[in-house]
């Protein structure tokens, strides 16, 4: 057996020459070719105009109906004089107190939901016991639709701000504790195991593997609990109102009260915006976070 | 050939590397061993049994393995399916604990390397080769100094800000080689490692690994189907069989390094393992 003397035999070694090190080199090269991007006006145009024609029919559709006389001229009046209207609104002190006083509301519930929930989440999907005994529940939860709440919110608090708050973090938590809880069972097991194999244990293996790896679930669940924590407030809002604090829900609650469907209108579009300007930041997010992890297409 | 016999590894091992002290250094290239005397391997099972579940459902995974490895030693072991090869690795890495007999790992570090590279994807490559470094609590700048230094390693240069989706698969598990290695470990563990790519890649990686086996001095342990793979690699093959997994060869490799997995001795060699892998699984199908 010549097993003893030519175990490390050092005669020539092949991988230090040249020619080895650019056939490693060249086949790394060929395997990560990629296709240059596209020049970026191209990118916005391709990306804009699709929405930018959807509103434009949106608004044909609109017009078309006002056109047909369906209904009343006060009732359903054309966009040029909604837009003229909202134009108007939007300079006025009460229009931006309203809007400062209902987006405090939601980044406030939104906030307490955020935490509150990601702490529930947390400690459901780390304590088995917790798991069986409150994991069903909390899915219950989401689905109950949070205005049923309010009964039993305006009864506990009376009309003010707290029942507006404890329904919106009723809306928002289970939505943000269940995208955690998925998040977590489906991390992949691999890198749970690669990660104990590094030396993480315990805490360490949630804040180096397991919350990475979960947060795209983590991130779905926190839009749907802003989703559901919006209308709530906006829910609350038509059902509490609060002397001398104006807010979205309540000016559409009085446009109402005074056959004013103009402002009426100019208040839902406001409120629509907003409800796109956020979930365009969530887009955002979750984009970039696909592109790092190589989920996404290079669109 | 003899079976079981970590000696004729280890008197090369001993003298192809420094052992100085049980000081450990994280930037040089010199390696120490926890334990100076070469006569006493890096791992050792004594009849090791894994069984899993109780009562007439139970699966005995590993069968009395007995197994012992030389520190610097390369070896293989080749089995077909169902032979306790992860159990086994687990075993060794102390992510489970055998049912019977008794694992040594001399206080070695162990280091796991999977098929897949098993990269953290939100991660840059960068990052996960500091990871281990990280969990240790080592300081951001030596761990960046590291990570550049193994990426360097296995040829990586550069690549340090990419993401793992931006690799092919030959580079992902090369960056999971560097991480493996950034754990500063005694003993690598490799579990089918170059399993999922392809042949040309595969070949190119196996001078790849050996060199970095050679200028590190680590242990290596390489689970493998590809009994040409193994030969190619291995100072010593280990044949396991299946359905308990037990040891049931083990062979030399005399042919000198540096091999070519195409050469007519690695061939000669690889027919003998074969016939004795078909023979074990042979004996499934009566």
């Amino acid at each position: 057996m010549a097993a003893d003397v030519t175990l490390r035999d050092t005669r020539i070694d092949l991988t230090k020459s040249p020619a080895f090190a650019a056939d490693l080199a060249g086949l790394d090269a060929l395997e990560t070719f990629q296709d240059p991007r596209r020049p970026l006006p191209a990118r916005i145009w391709s990306s804009a105009w699709p929405k930018l024609a959807a509103v434009g029919l949106g608004l044909l559709i609109w017009q078309i109906a006002v056109w047909s006389a369906w209904r009343p001229e006060w009732v359903l009046p054309s966009p040029l004089t909604v837009f003229e209207s909202l134009g108007n609104m939007i300079t006025t002190a009460e229009f931006w107190d309203a809007l400062a006083n209902t987006l405090r509301r939601a980044v406030l519930g939104f906030g307490f939901a955020l935490v509150s929930g990601t702490a529930i989440g947390l400690a459901v999907a780390r304590v088995r016991v917790l798991r069986t005994a409150v994991g069903s529940l909390i899915t219950g939860l989401q689905t109950m639709p949070s205005v049923a709440w309010f009964p039993l919110a305006i009864l506990f608090f009376g009309l003010n701000e707290s029942a507006i708050f404890f329904v919106v973090v009723l809306g928002a938590a289970p939505s943000i504790a269940n995208g955690l809880i998925n998040g977590v069972d489906y991390v992949p097991p691999l890198l749970v195991r690669a990660g104990r194999v590094l030396g993480a244990r315990g805490w360490s293996l949630y804040r180096h593997v397991i919350m990475p790896a979960a947060l795209p679930s983590y991130l779905a669940g926190l839009k749907q609990g802003w989703a559901f924590a919006w209308r709530s407030l906006m829910a609350g809002e038509l059902l509490v109102i609060i002397a001398n604090r104006h807010a979205l829900g309540q000016e559409m609650q009085f446009a109402r009260d005074n056959s004013d469907a103009v402002k009426l209108i100019s208040i839902m579009i406001v409120i629509l915006v907003i409800g796109i300007l956020v979930d365009v930041l969530f887009n955002a997010f979750d984009k970039r976070l696909r592109a790092r992890r190589g989920i996404l297409d290079s669109v | 050939m003899t079976l079981l016999d970590f000696r004729a590894g280890a008197a090369s091992a001993a003298s192809a590397k420094s052992v100085t002290g049980p000081a450990k250094s994280l930037t040089g290239p010199a390696r120490t061993i926890p334990d100076a005397d070469p006569d006493r391997p890096a791992v050792r099972l004594d009849a090791v049994s894994r069984r899993f579940g109780t009562g007439p459902t139970a699966v005995l995974a590993l069968d009395r393995v007995s197994l012992g490895i030389a520190p610097g030693e390369f070896t293989c072991i080749v089995g077909a399916s169902g032979c306790g090869k992860s159990t086994l690795l687990n075993l060794v890495a102390g992510l489970d604990a055998p049912s019977g007999g008794t694992l040594s790992t001399y206080d070695s570090r162990v280091a796991l390397m999977f098929q897949e590279a098993a990269l953290m994807p939100w991660l840059t490559v960068g990052e996960n080769v500091e990871l281990p470094l990280l969990l240790a609590g080592t300081g951001r700048g030596a761990r960046q100094r590291r990570a550049a230094e193994l990426l360097g390693t296995v040829r990586l240069d550069g690549c340090a800000d990419k993401r793992p989706h931006e690799l092919s698969g030959g580079m992902r598990q090369r960056v999971s080689l560097a991480r493996a290695l950034a754990q500063d470990a005694d003993v690598l563990l490799m579990d089918e490692p170059f399993g999922a790519l392809d042949a040309m890649t595969r070949d190119l990686l196996h001078d790849e690994l050996e060199r970095v086996w050679r200028e590190t001095g680590v242990t290596v342990l390489f689970v493998t189907h590809n009994v040409r793979e193994a030969v190619r690699l291995g100072d010593r093959i280990v044949l396991l069989s299946s359905r308990p997994g037990r040891v049931v060869a083990g062979f030399q490799v005399p042919v000198a390094r540096p091999r070519r997995i195409d050469s007519a001795e690695v061939a000669e060699l690889a027919a003998t393992v074969t016939d004795a892998l078909r023979e074990e699984v042979r004996r499934h199908g009566r």
